[in-house]
């Protein structure tokens, strides 16, 4: 799948994520990008080496006397075990497993909601200072027109979508600030499924939809 | 310089791998006393009061020692683990959010590295290293800020004085890493 994505995280949110900056809503997006493209895991192993060489040759801060023997303690009372962990893998489904976490489950778990148009959404439960929603537009089927106050970052999981920019397919993200009004429309082919993560309220033009906007929370 | 910096991370990769198979509580001082008062700054420079640093530190130390089956020292220097570690921590506890991790590509850590792949990373991330200390005081200054402050991806995409290109030659190198491994 890696081979077809042509449109992937900037360097900004690469070195954002990695150092552990990003509103969570906007670190789940990354998370399930990276999940699906081998090229962006591969950048942010760079961006957390960068962070790795950083506290290499840092100042020190001194630890308190009896430090080391305290953090042995810690160690046997967990057991002084070193723990064999699952490693953290899809065992199957659609959505990528850091999604899957926030549904508890694959696409049959999702809780939609629907936005009118045959367009249905999930919101996600994170952190407020930005939100995250999983997004099901019908294959033909169109996003009402919108600009954004800040960032808005859209995955695509599964279908297609064109707009104003270019053609977003599987595992392909969008990054869009203020500069951008657009008008997502889903490929025929198939029906569309997004993680779309904002920081800011959409900006719809129609009146319709900006009537709804404080019910649906978009 | 470089010799030296590479003998010194393959002590740690030896004293995780020491933790790991041996419980073993020397390598693990050695470890502490290195890396705990380095991650105690980091924390400190992020904003955490030195009680709440002294602690955290603690913490990511433990958490070396419960999960070093996961160390994979062909895809991460011992600092860079360590940083991650430290990194998550400092979420949880200052920032107090998760942060959503992505999937583990499917060969895990399970397997045994590949010793010249080992050495390819430990080559690359001195070098990373070699070139972050080489940078003019004021690169280095923002680089430290959107890691230890908190520089948002905007602020990070606005500043022109960031050396990413030097960030991208690795970049290079780790794709080729990965293509390499997939293969």
């Amino acid at each position: 799948m890696q081979d077809q994505i042509k449109h992937h995280l900037s360097d900004a949110l690469l070195m954002a994520y990695s150092a552990g900056n990003l509103p969570e809503a906007f670190s789940l997006t990354v998370a399930a990008h990276i999940s699906m493209c081998d090229e962006c895991r591969a950048r942010l192993g760079a961006f957390d080496t960068v962070g790795g060489a950083l506290i290499d040759q840092a100042e020190t801060a001194p630890m308190v006397a009896g430090s080391l023997e305290a953090t042995m303690e810690r160690i046997k009372s967990g057991g002084g075990q070193t723990h064999r962990q699952q490693p953290f893998v899809r065992t199957g489904g659609v959505l990528p497993k850091p999604i899957q976490d926030y549904i508890g489950g694959d696409l049959e778990a999702v809780k939609w909601r629907s936005v009118g148009m045959g367009v249905k959404q999930a919101i996600l439960p994170t952190a407020r200072d930005a939100t995250a929603r999983l997004l099901y537009i019908p294959a033909g089927a169109a996003v009402p027109d919108h600009g954004h106050k800040g960032t808005e970052l859209t995955l695509v999981i599964q279908g297609a979508f064109r707009d104003e920019v270019d053609h977003f397919g599987p595992g392909d993200i969008e990054v869009a600030n203020e500069d951008l009004d657009h008008t997502p429309v889903a490929d025929i082919g198939a029906d569309c499924i997004c993680l779309a993560a904002t920081d800011a309220p959409l900006k719809f033009k129609g009146v319709l939809p900006r009537i709804a906007q404080p019910f649906l929370r978009i | 310089m470089a010799d030296t910096k590479d003998i010194q991370n393959d002590r740690w990769v030896g004293c995780i791998t020491q933790v790991r198979d041996a419980q073993d509580q020397a390598a693990f001082a050695e470890l502490f006393n290195h890396f705990a008062p380095r991650v105690k700054a980091f924390l400190m420079k992020s904003g955490a009061d030195a009680t709440l640093a002294e602690e955290c530190a603690q913490d990511v130390m433990a958490t070396l020692w419960q999960k070093s089956h996961l160390f994979d020292p062909s895809r991460a220097s011992a600092a860079t683990w360590i940083f991650t570690i430290a990194r998550n921590r400092r979420i949880d506890a200052i920032r107090k959010m998760k942060r959503p991790e992505p999937e583990d590509l499917p060969w895990g850590p399970e397997t045994e590295p590949d010793q010249a792949d080992v050495l390819v990373l430990q080559q690359e991330s001195e070098q990373l290293g070699q070139a972050i200390s080489e940078l003019p005081e004021k690169q280095r200054t923002l680089i430290e800020k959107a890691y230890f402050g908190d520089l948002t991806h905007n602020e990070i995409a606005e500043q022109t004085g960031l050396p990413l290109g030097t960030i991208k030659s690795r970049i290079r190198l780790a794709l080729d890493r990965l293509r390499h491994a997939m293969k």
